[in-house]
């Protein structure tokens, strides 16, 4: 009997919450305390961690590379500005979900196309998607606005209770939610039999197939719940700037999640989410420099980064925060990041 | 005596290159049968057919009766069917928990269950305890499998197909590279097998094969050379020219 007992507490261990983690995201709440002036760029920060993650999810955990995920980014971003122009869905959440769930059936439609085929195989059809539905969105002007984009959308208040303000406050108390709540989702799943079924997939789909892993349905299915993350982090784009035009179809989008999941790491779910702040904070700190030439930046802080190795920065990054954590939680409670888990 | 895995007329080439030919292989149920033959005689073409990771170009596969021919390779291992791995294709950075617990919870069906966490069902945790435990791997189920000293990691292999319940269970050279100071765990779980597991050992260790099998094939070239009980076959002529020549000449 203590052979199952230890086998369910290691097996459980696992996805114990570690107080990095908490501490991490007591962090993210007291911004909005501690820098109440800058509530739009931490919203725009949440957002692309939200987006982030939903690539860490189909990459870092089962190693589906996709060039095109501003797809299902778009696709929410277009259905949550369409039910609030034309009021069909005005209630804020309700209509974030519907937006996500239409994003969702995008993502099980083109996971058939996806989970066919290899690495550049996948780069290629994920990128041809996300083009082609940008040109959908150019030739069907009536409906999207074209190049103008949707005009003229007006939120309602959230639950009815709370108004968007011109501060961007409620707009960032309300993604930070969504992205915690999705977050608290994404880790359950990972943490599941499901989840560890998808590492072993993102390993050696072969040996997986060969443990009795049905390896294509659980691809399409993970795939299927990163659009519905895509789509979230899309519609939250509209909801919270008012806005959505061609470019949230952008090759540029997709292109720049790779980097931001990059950045961070994958397969560890705050990759997506260390990556976005870290992305925001040097496009800002370039911009200010040289408004014209910030992606030279970008590209070089890049390339460096790809030299010295991730795990050496993260191991420099952490070693203070480690430090005070272990004198506060005992030796073994501080970050580690997993080693063997780039990109 | 039923048969528990049968071929029939099996082919399989690569481009011009006939790799199987016209094989036909009954192996009995609760049978040790042995698939031995030189280099390059195809062994790890027909554990592919077998598998299901190759499709023939002609002839059947059954299991237990039942065509599995066209069955995709996970279908084929809830159906009965496993194997090992001869090259290590373990996962390196799951422990021997996480790797026997995936292959226990695609078993019993909860593979694919997104919302409760690893470890909070009994059923499978029971299995996982009781399967590590038969293979002598509770003291490092925590350990990343990439850590575990090869003899170990040999063992977890035959503790995943084990996992599976599988009826039938192809051990594709289960000592290969295994330090003489290990082997003897590797000899004593294959001979511990359950009984009621039909067995098909395909190996290049002759000790192993004759200490083990109850029946031997030979193949040579993709086609069977010789088929019947170990004594026999040692005797064959044929068998001592092809394959214990070869194996005299190295």
């Amino acid at each position: 009997m203590t052979a199952v007992s230890d086998v369910s507490s290691h097996a459980i261990a696992r996805a114990r919450w570690r107080p990095a983690e908490i501490a991490f995201w007591v962090l993210a709440a007291s911004c909005a305390f501690l820098f109440p002036s800058r509530y739009l760029i931490m919203t725009d920060i949440l957002r692309l961690a939200l987006f982030t993650l939903s690539l860490d999810l189909i990459l870092g955990y089962a190693g589906i590379v996709s060039l095109g995920h501003a797809a299902f980014f778009g696709v929410g971003a277009y259905s949550a500005g369409l039910l609030a122009l034309h009021g069909i869905i005005n209630e804020p959440v309700i209509a974030l979900v519907v937006a996500g769930l239409v994003a969702m059936v995008l993502g099980f439609l083109t996971s058939f196309l996806v989970i066919r085929g290899v690495d550049l195989t996948r780069l290629m059809v994920t990128l041809g998607i996300a083009l082609l539905l940008e040109a959908l969105a150019e030739r069907f002007s009536n409906i999207t606005g074209g190049t103008d984009g949707l005009q003229g959308i007006e939120m309602q208040p959230i639950l009815g209770l709370f108004a968007f303000d011109m501060f961007g406050k409620t707009g960032f108390f309300y993604s930070l939610i969504v992205l915690f709540l999705l977050f608290l989702l994404a880790r359950r799943i990972v943490n599941s039999p499901f989840g560890l079924s998808l590492r072993a997939i993102k390993n050696n789909p072969l040996r997986a197939s060969a443990i009795g892993v049905p390896v294509n349905r659980r691809l399409i299915a993970i795939y299927t719940v990163a659009a519905f993350y895509a789509g979230i982090a899309g519609a939250l784009f509209t909801q919270t700037t008012a806005l959505a035009s061609l470019d949230v179809f952008s090759f540029e989008r997709s292109a720049d999640l790779m980097l931001v999941l990059v950045i961070g790491g994958t397969g560890y779910l705050y990759g997506g989410l260390i990556g976005a702040v870290v992305f925001k904070m040097l496009q800002e700190l370039f911009q200010t420099i040289t408004p014209q030439y910030w992606l030279f930046w970008i590209g070089l802080v890049l390339v460096v980064m790809v030299l010295i190795g991730r795990e050496r920065i993260h191991r420099w990054v952490l070693w203070g925060p480690n430090l005070i954590i272990r004198q506060v939680f005992g030796r073994k409670a501080g970050v580690a990041v997993p080693e063997s888990d780039a990109p | 005596m039923t048969i528990a895995l049968e071929t029939r007329g099996l082919e399989k080439s690569f481009g011009g290159l006939r790799v199987t030919r016209d094989l036909s292989l009954k192996v009995e149920q609760g049978a040790r049968h042995a698939l031995i033959g030189p280099n390059g005689a195809g062994k790890t073409t027909v554990i592919n057919l077998l598998t299901g990771v190759l499709k023939p170009n002609a002839g059947q596969i059954l299991l237990e009766g039942n065509d599995i021919t066209n069955l995709a390779v996970h279908k084929r291992v809830l159906r009965g069917l496993s194997r090992t791995f001869q090259i290590n294709q373990l996962y390196a950075d799951l422990t021997p928990l996480e790797t026997i617990g995936l292959a226990v919870s695609e078993r019993l069906g909860r593979g694919g269950d997104w919302w409760r966490r690893m470890g909070t069902r009994n059923d499978v945790n029971e299995e996982i305890a009781e399967t590590l435990g038969r293979f002598h791997l509770l003291d490092v189920m925590n350990e990343p499998t990439a850590t575990l000293p090869y003899g170990k990691q040999r063992l977890l292999e035959i503790a995943v197909a084990i996992a599976t319940k599988p009826r039938v269970l192809l051990l594709d050279e289960p000592a290969a590279g295994v330090p003489e100071s290990e082997r003897h765990d590797i000899l004593a779980a294959v001979a511990a097998l359950p009984r009621d597991v039909t067995v098909l050992l395909i190996e290049h260790d002759m000790d192993l094969v004759f200490s083990f099998a109850d029946r031997i094939s030979v193949l040579v070239n993709g086609a069977m050379l010789v088929e019947g009980p170990p004594d026999e076959v040692a005797r064959d002529p044929q068998v001592k020219a092809v394959y214990l020549g070869e194996a005299a000449d190295v």
